[in-house]
């Protein structure tokens, strides 16, 4: 969480400096989410991640200079450069990107769960989307054709409460998106997102039973953006007070608090682990700057697959 | 020297079958020879498909290879992108193509585009299945052409089998293809028949050819298209004139080598597009031949499209929406400087 955190602050820092350009989505307040869910993940399970990706990509442990390079556009990115912010793919780990259409993710991680499913492989798809995700056709579509033929996927609904700026009252009849679920007959609860220790028991749980065959599953992980939606957002639509409320529930403070109380926890180890992280995010910055631009003469590549023999993984 | 060498008799006969018994067959051989096959779509099941397509190969091959799915065109399609990118090799059957709109999304911002957008990480094997085309009264919303717009799109191949063999034969190799192809069945061909020899196997997507060589001008068309021209052909020896006649077979990629040699032979082109007119494939095909045979030519490009409206119910108003062999003739004499009849 502490390298999620420190890297989504440079990265902020480097957009300012026109060193990252595009959209750029932060994390910053959400780690908890992603930490705790990929904790408990196989090596040979999939992800599946919307635009806000850097905190997934980073928890799936995707190496943060890569992740950084893409976003300068590098040949060396985990795209080449032709993803940027917002499609961060990595094969090696099966993260499937980085996906920008809202709810577009969900019906792909239904058909990698399938391919599971029909090869007999015990493996599990977990899907990222955000609660904004849950007003578009792909979300009812996938939960019912994810539920009807028993595929084993984790649905892992990040509820920040705002899509970009529009509040979930403002956009849906009915707020409870474990509700929701629950008509395609899928088990689904409510967790607090901003803990990571709950959201990494509730993964391990529903984690265990979609391996087990038993189905998709739907967690709805109650958590807050402290930063804007993206960098051009001036944050009219929510109050001040609200997020300063929200940084109160920091999940990182949260879990030092809880790590110090267990006297797990020293002040010099928390310094150690944040000089750590600075110290990754500074080589990541390097490594990013070091990094080299694709020839233009090398523009129309990918677009076809060019060994005829290549496989899908 | 024939194909089976000239020694004894031959063993392959020539059955005559329909289009719809090709793809049939295609579906079947597919199925047979790769576990990773299956079919998957809106009543491929236990209806047997809504043109009859799939009928009977879910007692052959059973449910899990027979997928019968929700009413979900994007969900189903992108289950497809998924499953292909998850080392299975699906078909997906989308029902008609106006349908394959609500799957818009899926096919261009997911299949076409993650192998670039990955820096060339995740191919998508999929194969996508859907009817095409007017003709059957079927009205504004079941009837349109729409595969010239698809081949707008870098990152998928479009081919519109038109002839018993390529019903048959594309398939397999669109399989085989590492990225996202889409096969586009004019739904007035399925019950055509033809000659189609029992051992006929897998042909190449790409690359036009030829169906009847000609010397005065050259027809070019795609999928239903192609009868209407071999037709208008017919029409034209009567009035003295040799038309070639080049069957498109593939829309993304174009095969302009093919199409070039012709016209610059023949130095009149007509293009024959059930599509509209405007932003076409047929103003596609016309622009190249402008850009790379413009000095070789001795009249304008001829078009003869698919009027720009909705298609209409009445069988009248939908058979003047659609090209026919007789405006054809009329655009070919036009190329001819030769009074129309």
């Amino acid at each position: 969480m502490l390298l999620i955190r420190r890297f989504e602050e440079k990265s902020a820092e480097l957009y300012q400096e026109e060193k990252i350009r595009g959209f750029l989505h932060l994390y910053i307040g959400q780690e908890a989410v992603a930490v705790g869910t990929l904790d408990v993940l196989e090596p040979d399970d999939a992800v599946v991640a919307t635009y806000r990706e850097h905190g997934h990509a980073l928890a799936r442990g995707i190496g943060a200079g890569p992740i950084m390079a893409e976003m300068f556009g590098k040949v060396e990115g985990t795209s080449r450069g032709r993803g940027g912010s917002m499609h961060i793919f990595d094969a090696a780990t099966r993260f499937y990107g980085g996906n920008a259409i809202v709810g577009g993710g969900l019906p792909l991680a239904v058909g990698l769960a399938l391919a599971d499913h029909l090869r007999g492989l015990q493996r599990v798809t977990v899907c990222f989307f955000g609660e904004g995700a849950v007003a578009e056709g792909e979300f009812h579509e996938s939960l019912n054709l994810a539920s009807l033929w028993k595929l084993p996927v984790l649905f892992c609904c990040e509820n920040n409460l705002y899509a970009m700026g529009t509040a979930l009252e403002r956009s849906e009849s009915e707020l409870d998106v474990a509700v929701k679920a629950a008509s395609y007959e899928m088990p689904a609860w409510p967790v607090d997102g901003m803990d990571v220790l709950a959201v990494r028991d509730a993964a391990r749980r529903a984690v265990d039973a979609v391996r087990g065959g038993g189905g998709p599953y739907l967690l709805e992980l109650r958590t807050y953006r402290f930063r804007a939606h993206s960098m051009f957002d001036p944050e009219l639509y929510r109050p001040k007070e609200e997020v300063e409320a929200w940084k109160k529930q920091d999940p990182i403070d949260g879990f030092v608090g809880k790590l110090q109380e267990a006297d797990l926890l020293s002040d010099d180890e928390l310094e150690a682990l944040k000089a750590d992280a600075e110290a990754d995010v500074d080589e990541a910055v390097a490594f990013a700057e070091a990094g080299t631009l694709e020839p233009v003469s090398d523009l129309t590549r990918f677009v076809y697959s060019e060994d005829p023999a290549e496989e899908g993984s | 020297m024939s194909a089976t060498g000239g020694n004894g008799p031959t063993t392959t006969s020539t059955p005559t079958v329909t289009y719809r018994e090709a793809v049939r067959e295609a579906i079947r051989e597919a199925l047979t020879r790769d576990e990773r096959v299956f079919l998957m779509g809106e009543d491929v099941g236990r209806y047997g498909g809504c043109y009859a397509v799939s009928k009977g190969l879910l007692d052959e091959f059973g449910e899990a290879r027979i997928r019968d799915t929700p009413l979900s065109e994007s969900t189903f399609v992108g289950a497809g992108i998924g499953a292909a990118m998850g080392g299975m090799r699906p078909i997906v059957e989308i029902m008609t193509v106006n349908f394959s709109l609500l799957a818009l999304d899926q096919i261009l911002n997911t299949a076409a585009t993650f192998l670039h957008m990955s820096g060339g990480q995740f191919n998508v094997p999929v194969v996508i299945r859907m009817a095409t085309g007017g003709g059957r009264q079927l009205a504004a919303q079941h009837s349109h052409s729409l595969e010239g717009w698809y081949a707008h799109i870098p990152g998928i191949k479009v081919v519109t089998p038109a002839t018993i063999r390529d019903a048959r034969g594309m398939l397999w190799t669109a399989l085989e293809d590492p990225d996202p192809v889409l096969i586009f069945e004019n739904a007035l061909l399925y019950d055509t028949e033809g000659p189609l020899p029992q051992d006929a196997g897998p042909v190449p997507l790409e690359g036009a050819e030829v169906m009847r060589p000609g010397d005065n001008l050259t027809l070019l068309a795609y999928g239903g298209g192609l009868r209407k021209a071999l037709e208008a052909a017919t029409l034209l020896e009567g009035e003295g004139v040799d038309a070639e006649v080049i069957d498109l077979r593939c829309l993304r990629p174009l095969d302009d080598d093919t199409i070039l040699k012709s016209v610059g032979r023949t130095r009149r082109a007509v293009i024959v597009d059930d599509g509209w007119r405007s932003g076409s494939i047929s103003a596609e095909i016309a622009a190249r031949i402008g850009e790379q045979a413009f000095w070789e030519m001795d009249a304008p490009v001829e078009r003869v499209c698919g009027a720009e409206v909705p298609m209409p119910y009445a069988g009248h108003l939908e058979q003047a929406a659609l090209p026919s062999p007789t405006e054809i003739l009329e655009a070919a004499l036009r190329t001819l400087a030769r009074p129309g009849r």
